[in-house]
């Protein structure tokens, strides 16, 4: 629907130069000024750990330690603490990984793409958003170091000079390709995210009353001095960033999706993974993203910033990834039965009907169902609805990943290797310890870093904190 | 050159010639390098840290070197033993009456394989499981280190001093002494016991087989006048009826039958017929899974079955299925037919003698003439000795390697009545349940360690010899008795030699050269009798002993396991039954029938734990639900539930000896009546290697037809993927011509195997070689049941789909690929041996990210364990899943030593094959084609300067195939066995690329549709049936 301009209001309000649309709901709300921005993030910082942040610190490293003794464990008597076997080769390692890295998409898509587009309500999000993709991708990369028999030797992925003759890696292994993709991603995703920090780093710098705080905020910031130049500076690196993260945020699940898709396992050799997966990746990002932000700005009380509106725009992006992923899940198979290919149609029909229905069934309803609940504009703008239903989705999006790895494998060609695949605590356990390490990191986060990016939100206060009555 | 040199100078000492510097010039330094910084002598700290930390460097560099544990030089080498070369001996394998000629493959000293020995006119070079596995025996740590007396050490001295005086007493007050044995099949042994019967005259030998067949001796006793067993010829049979009888798999020489059977049942090109099965039998054996018409009948109805075959031979018919089919196939074979029954009853063996003789196959496929001396078991004559023990008759009781307490019928009645008898004595090599209840035991050596002979049938003779110095403090048996005789300072060797020399030097023996080939055979043929027997008493006594009841037992022998003497071999427990692919128990085999009425189910190996109650006696087993099983019977088998035969064995599965039943007095593995079973609520689950049962319609696995069909086409039953492309719609592109992939050239040799379905039996014979030769670790059943058996060749046992008559309305509903399933009541079966198919675009090598699974430039898939990280994708990327990861440390690892005892001791490690990795954890492991053989062939070849030959190599599996049906050779080479059985044609297509085409219409890859083009090819499945 056109809007005819003269039904624009802009009200100018001399005093503060202040912009209000009739139209658009404010991304900051409350009539927060720019130096409520600062005070609102930097409390946290600076203030005392809560006994909120205490509590749940506890548990992650309560869950850490648990689960450190399982990844111990597993070093000390090899894979076979893990219930995989000759048949399954994979489980819960690669299903971890893959849900993982697939979490770690969204940060990346929100500070770069949505950055490339505009799209100003990233803001007050991406930080935090990129910190978990951050903390994702580390979680996601213990998993193919754990994963190996002989972890001591992993560095032999990598294309080292050696001085064992003519050893090198194998560049046609999608195995190796991983290791470039997330290595990469993992290096952009970083330096993206502490540039984007380092102005904020300078006002808690400017802003510490103690030794150690000014020297590590110091430090940090790398002599921030807000100089015009500066911040143009900065404005065109993130920008550089911004354009080097996109492609990656496609390349790296799609990469991730190529351990599958060239492989001639039955269920796996398909070629519509890599935007499958990407699509699928983007959808447990966000949903991800939204269990973290409606946890922290109740706790940390940013409601003023992460608004009802944020958290509706994230759940449209999960409505349309989400359909998506449905409508690739449904492509899968229509291409399985008219493939004519004998295996491929009993693999499709194995997990739908075979011994593991109910985890198909799972990744159904949690995946192509749950979201088009968002359709509902009373589900999608409720924080409780959007809070269950993004964990929900985060459990799909596992299980989706557990079915195409596991039941894929478990029946494939030969019937005589038939075999179901059973976890053990050690396979629970080491899945647990990356959350105890996720939570762990998070929670460090959100105590010593500002979790808004203070300077962009600044920059929309003038101009998105009202809305015209 | 110019005069003027130039001149450098070290410094201007050198230029003015200083006499300091002169002085020192020539030495190294020309300034002494002063230990100590201290100028005014002394040590300083500054020195102390010094010294220090070239102590701790030096010390720390001297432990970097790796520890040399328990190597010692030879001081005069052995003239015939070079390190790294292996010796090869022939010797003789003989278990309480089976028998194989061998060749022990030894290395540095240590015999580490056993093959069979192509020299044997009976054995033919093939050999088994048990006798592959026979070798790890020998390493087994439960032997016993020197003789024993109440469980205490005692020396030899000592014990031949108490046992000789006990026997002088025993003997001397007049009292009866026995020797208790199996079967004996050695001339020169019973020579020395007849040298201890003159020593003690009340001394009487009792001989007794677990698997008594002296039913069939009697039958014949009472058919031709001979107490004998004849010689069977399976090879010139055109019909072969099964009654019963697992002639392939355990019954009486299954490596002679099984050699023979296949004989017949290969089909070349000049050759297009093959012979007819019919096998009638309660549980599923491996030879009714080969049978062309299995008949699943219990066991009584069994008995009705043979005589049902005599009557319809006369034209009566029968309404038992085949039986009708059966008789009219005989009788356009007569003369080349066979017909076998595994019943101990002399009645029912009279009727098949009856069978036979109408047919006229006396003098063909059997032989009178040349009877075979395995398992003279003389039932009545240990029923006495059985009661003379209780009746505390008998003062001295030896054991010869014989173990009744366990696997008789009467086992613990013997155990309490030995507590009566004054000396008793075994001369087991270890503890077993026997010695548990005698005074001495006198460790026998293993058969490796050995002098020995055998005598397995008319004119055959076969020799032993040592391959190995005693490992313990043991005595060969023959030695014992001969000491015991009186005779001090025997020696076996020399008694042996003299024997064979007196009786055999006569007639052509030279001894080097029989004890180089391990065999040696004349014609000795006996006068051929005359059948004369009362058929119709044999029938009417049939129809009153087998009144049939509810419920039937048949008790049986796994194909591994055999009678339980070797059940302390782990690489026999862990083998797979062939049938039912379970490892490390034995079950209560039902069929499906009586398990929806029991309401049991069989998922995964889980099922109903059952109280199996027979005449009294209450066992508590798990079930396992077998296609095929007849309806009203059950079956359980033997050589489990041991007690004491050491870590590996004791505690598994249940001891079925004391179920034997008795029919018509004789020792009846049927046990038609008092059968009882009742279903507990405790669950168990089997561990097997394969839960999927069915092929699931999957023509691209298994291949077949029927004989008919073959002979009309010989690529009959072939199934040609294909599929379309863009350029051509017409669905006839082969998908191997759509390659990403250049191809190869494989310039100098092409390494392949080629594998007969049809010859196949599934007797598993290659798994253990395949084990043996390739220090392939055991898991245990654990293990097992977490699906990680590391084997490298398995054999998959498919049973075919149930045809739509056969389900019930629930099925009917099912989907199709539901439907697939569900198995056949009475299942075709196929087996499939399976390993690295060596593929040529193989789906593993492009995915390892190091690089550790390459193609070698002679088509192998080669694996390098030392870069291998295991991520585990070559595993996930095989389609044929023949990967194998090693989970944990299997080797020196407690967690294992009770399984793997091949590689956990000093002892057990003897086995290991020098030429083979023994891979650490964390490595992915698989077939490599035995690339140690191929190696070793090539070497030798180079060495005698001349192009490798057609047979120099051998893999393990194909060499100890029974059947033939595995070839391994060279398909560069037009001239090997491979390229001529599958016709090759080489295509050039680049001058990088060559294309094997096979020939031959029969040939097949399996998976062909994905395109990776294995090394591997399998010739499809025959069955000689009317229809498919």
């Amino acid at each position: 629907m056109a809007i005819p301009l003269d039904e624009v209001v802009v009200k100018e309000e001399k005093q503060n130069l202040e912009y209000v649309s009739v139209i658009r709901e404010p991304l900051v709300t409350g009539g927060k000024t720019v130096h409520d921005v600062t005070e609102d993030i930097c409390r946290q910082v600076e203030g005392k750990p809560t006994l909120s942040w205490m509590l749940a610190m506890a548990m992650s490293l309560g869950t850490l330690g648990i689960g450190a003794y399982c990844v111990f464990m597993l070093l000390w008597e090899g894979i076979g603490v893990w219930g995989l076997n000759k048949t399954v080769g994979w489980a819960w390692d690669i299903t971890n990984f893959v849900w993982w890295v697939g979490i770690g998409h969204a940060g990346t898509l929100i500070s770069a793409i949505l950055l490339l587009f505009r799209q100003k309500w990233r803001m007050s999000i991406n930080r935090a958003a990129e910190a978990m993709t951050i903390f994702a991708v580390i979680c996601a990369a213990m998993f193919p170091g754990l994963h190996m028999g002989r972890i001591w030797m992993a560095f032999w992925v990598l294309p080292l000079p050696n001085t064992f003759g003519s050893l090198w890696v194998n560049f046609n292994s999608p195995l190796l390709w991983d290791v470039f993709a997330i290595s990469t991603y993992f290096t952009v995703s970083l330096v993206f995210w502490y540039i984007g920090l380092i102005p904020d780093f300078a006002s808690i710098r400017d802003r510490a009353k103690n030794k150690i705080s000014q020297a590590v905020y110091g430090a940090l910031s790398f002599g921030w001095d807000g100089a015009a130049k500066t911040w143009m500076r900065y404005e065109s690196v993130a920008l550089i960033l911004a354009g080097l993260a996109t492609p990656l945020v496609l390349s790296v699940h799609t990469i991730v999706s190529f351990d599958f898709a060239t492989s001639v396992i039955p269920g796996w050799h398909t070629t519509i993974f890599p935007p499958y997966f990407v699509a699928g990746a983007i959808f447990s990002g966000f949903a991800m993203v939204l269990t973290l932000m409606i946890i922290t700005r109740k706790t940390f009380k940013l409601e003023d910033y992460i608004t009802i509106g944020h958290i509706e725009l994230m759940n449209i992006v999960i409505i349309i990834t989400g359909s998506i992923v449905g409508i690739a899940y449904i492509t899968e198979f229509f291409i399985a039965w008219y493939s004519g290919v004998e295996a491929e149609q009993y693999a499709f029909l194995n997990r739908m009907t075979g011994p593991y229905w109910w985890a198909y069934w799972t990744m159904m309803t949690c995946n192509v169902i749950s979201p088009q609940l968002f359709w509902f504009r009373k589900i999608r703008t409720n924080i409780a609805a959007t809070f269950i239903l993004s964990i929900v989705v985060n459990i799909g999006m596992w299980f989706e990943r557990f079915v195409i790895i596991v039941t894929s494998l478990h029946r494939d060609y030969l019937p005589s290797s038939w075999a179901m695949f059973y976890p053990t605590i050690y396979d629970v356990g080491v899945y647990v310890f990356t959350f105890g390490l996720f939570g762990t990191a998070f929670l460090l986060f959100t105590k010593f870093f500002p979790v808004i990016n203070m300077a962009e939100v600044k920059s929309i206060i003038k101009t998105s904190s009202r809305k015209a009555s | 050159m110019s005069d003027k040199r130039k001149q450098y100078w070290k410094g201007v000492e050198q230029l003015t010639n200083d006499p300091a510097f002169v002085k020192n010039a020539e030495s190294e330094f020309p300034e002494f390098l002063p230990i100590s910084d201290n100028p005014e002598g002394g040590s300083s700290r500054r020195d102390f840290l010094k010294m220090m930390g070239f102590g701790i460097a030096a010390a720390s560099l001297a432990a970097c070197e790796a520890p040399i544990k328990k190597a010692i030089p030879y001081v005069n080498k052995p003239i015939d033993v070079d390190p790294g070369i292996p010796n090869y001996y022939a010797s003789t394998y003989v278990q309480g009456g089976d028998y194989s000629s061998i060749v022990v493959r030894t290395r540095e000293g240590r015999p580490i394989k056993i093959d069979g020995n192509a020299l044997s006119p009976l054995t033919k070079g093939c050999s088994n499981a048990q006798v592959e596995a026979a070798v790890l025996s020998l390493y087994d740590n439960e032997r016993l280190r020197n003789p024993k007396k109440s469980g205490q050490d005692i020396s030899w001295v000592d014990l031949d001093r108490e046992v000789t005086s006990k026997l002088n007493k025993i003997a001397s007050a007049g009292r009866e002494i026995r020797i208790v044995s199996n079967t004996v099949l050695s001339p020169s042994t019973q020579k020395v016991l007849e040298v201890f019967q003159d020593r003690y005259p009340t001394t009487k030998h009792v001989v007794y087989d677990t698997a008594s067949v002296e039913g069939m001796r009697l039958a014949n006793e009472r058919s031709f006048g001979q107490k004998i067993l004849p010689t069977y010829d399976f090879s010139k049979a055109d019909v072969i009826v099964g009654f019963g009888a697992d002639f392939l798999g355990t019954w009486i020489a299954p490596i002679q039958y099984a050699n023979q059977y296949t004989q017949t049942r290969k089909i070349t090109d000049t050759k297009k017929g093959m012979s007819r099965h019919y096998q009638f039998e309660g549980n599923l054996s491996l030879t009714g899974a080969n049978a062309d018409y299995r008949t699943p009948v219990k066991p009584s109805d069994e008995a009705k079955a043979v005589v049902a075959l005599y009557q319809a031979l006369d034209g009566k018919k029968s309404d038992i299925p085949h039986v009708n089919k059966a008789a009219s196939d005989l009788k356009k074979a007569a003369g080349k037919s066979l017909v076998v029954s595994g019943s101990n009853d002399p009645n029912l063996q009279v009727v098949v003698n009856a069978i036979n003789n109408k047919l006229g196959n006396y003098g063909n496929t059997i032989d009178l003439t040349t009877p075979v001396n395995y398992r003279q078991g003389n039932e009545k004559e240990y029923n006495e000795f059985l009661t003379e023990v209780k009746s505390g008759k008998i003062g001295a009781v030896i054991f010869f390697n014989c173990n009744p307490v366990y696997n008789t019928q009467s086992g613990a009645d013997l155990a309490k009545a030995l507590e009566t008898v004054s000396l008793t004595v075994s001369t087991s090599d270890r503890p077993d349940e026997t010695t548990k209840f005698v005074e001495y035991v006198a460790p026998d050596n293993h058969f490796l360690e050995s002098w020995g002979d055998a005598n397995p049938a008319q004119g055959h003779y076969s020799l032993s010899q040592p391959t190995i110095t005693n490992i313990f403090d043991t005595r060969q048996a023959q030695a014992s008795f001969m000491a015991w005789a009186g005779v001090i300072q025997f020696d076996y060797f020399e008694y042996l030699k003299s024997e064979w020399e007196s009786t055999l030097a006569g007639i052509g023996l030279i001894w080097d050269q029989a004890l180089h080939d391990g065999v040696f055979a004349i014609p000795e043929n006996l006068e051929a009798p005359i059948f004369n027997a009362d058929v119709n008493a044999a029938i009417s006594s049939i129809n009153t002993a087998y009144k049939g009841s509810d419920l039937e037992l048949s008790i049986y022998q796994k194909v591994g396991i055999g009678d339980g003497t070797q059940s302390n071999n782990p690489w026999l427990q862990e083998m797979p039954d062939p049938i039912t692919k379970a490892t490390w128990d034995n079950y209560v085999t039902v069929s499906q029938a009586w398990a929806n009425q029991k309401g049991i189910t069989f998922i995964e190996g889980k099922s109903n734990m059952v109280n199996l109650t027979v005449n009294g006696i209450a066992l508590k087993a798990p079930v396992v639900i077998q296609p095929g099983q007849a309806p009203g019977s059950i079956g359980l088998s033997v050589g489990y539930g041991r007690t004491s035969a050491g870590k590996v064995a004791d505690g598994r599965g249940v001891n079925a000896y004391p179920l034997i039943s008795k029919i018509n007095g004789m020792e009846s593995y049927a046990v038609i009546s008092g059968v009882s079973v009742e279903v507990l609520e405790e669950t168990y689950q089997v561990a097997q290697t394969q839960t999927q049962q069915t092929y699931m319609g999957r023509e691209t696995v298994i291949q077949e037809t029927i004989l008919s069909e073959y002979q009309k086409n010989p690529g009959a039953g072939r199934y040609h993927p294909h599929i379309s492309t863009w350029q051509e719609e017409s669905g006839d592109t082969h998908p191997g011509a759509l390659t990403l992939w250049k191809g190869h050239k494989y310039k100098n040799h092409h390494w392949g195997l080629a594998i007969d379905l049809n010859t196949c039996i599934g007797c598993s014979a290659c798994h253990v070689a395949c084990q043996a030769e390739n220090n392939i670790p055991v898991v245990g059943r654990e293990e097992v049941i977490n699906r990680r058996d590391m084997h490298w060749l398995r054999i998959d046992r498919y049973y075919s789909s149930a045809p739509d008559d056969e389900l019930d309305d629930d099925q009917k509903d099912m989907m199709d690929s539901r439907k697939l399933e569900l198995v056949a009541a009475n299942p075709e079966v196929t087996f499939q041996p399976m390993m690295c198919q060596h593929c040529n675009n193989a789906p593993c090598e492009t995915v390892c990210p190091v690089a550790a699974t390459t193609h070698s430039s002679e088509g192998l898939n080669q694996m390098t364990y030392n870069r291998c990280v295991g991520t585990r994708y070559c595993a996930n990327n095989c389609p044929y899943k023949v990967r194998r990861f090693n989970w944990f440390k299997y080797h020196d690892n407690s967690k294992f030593e009770n399984v793997n005892i091949a590689m956990n001791s000093d002892l057990g490690k003897m086995v290991l094959n020098p030429d083979v990795t023994v891979r650490s954890r964390g490595v992915m492991e698989k077939c490599s084609m035995c690339v140690q053989r191929i190696q070793d062939g090539k070497l030798k070849a180079k060495k005698a300067n001349r192009p490798l030959k057609d047979g120099d190599i051998e893999v393990a599996c194909a060499s100890s195939c029974p059947t033939e049906g595995m070839v391994f050779g060279d398909m560069n080479d037009p001239n090997s066995k491979i390229s001529k059985l599958l016709k090759i044609n080489d295509t050039e297509e680049a001058d990088y690329i060559v294309t094997k085409e096979i020939g031959e219409p029969r040939a097949y890859h399996v998976l062909e549709e994905i395109g990776v083009k294995p090394n591997v090819t399998y010739l499809t499945k025959i069955r000689n049936k009317d229809k498919a």
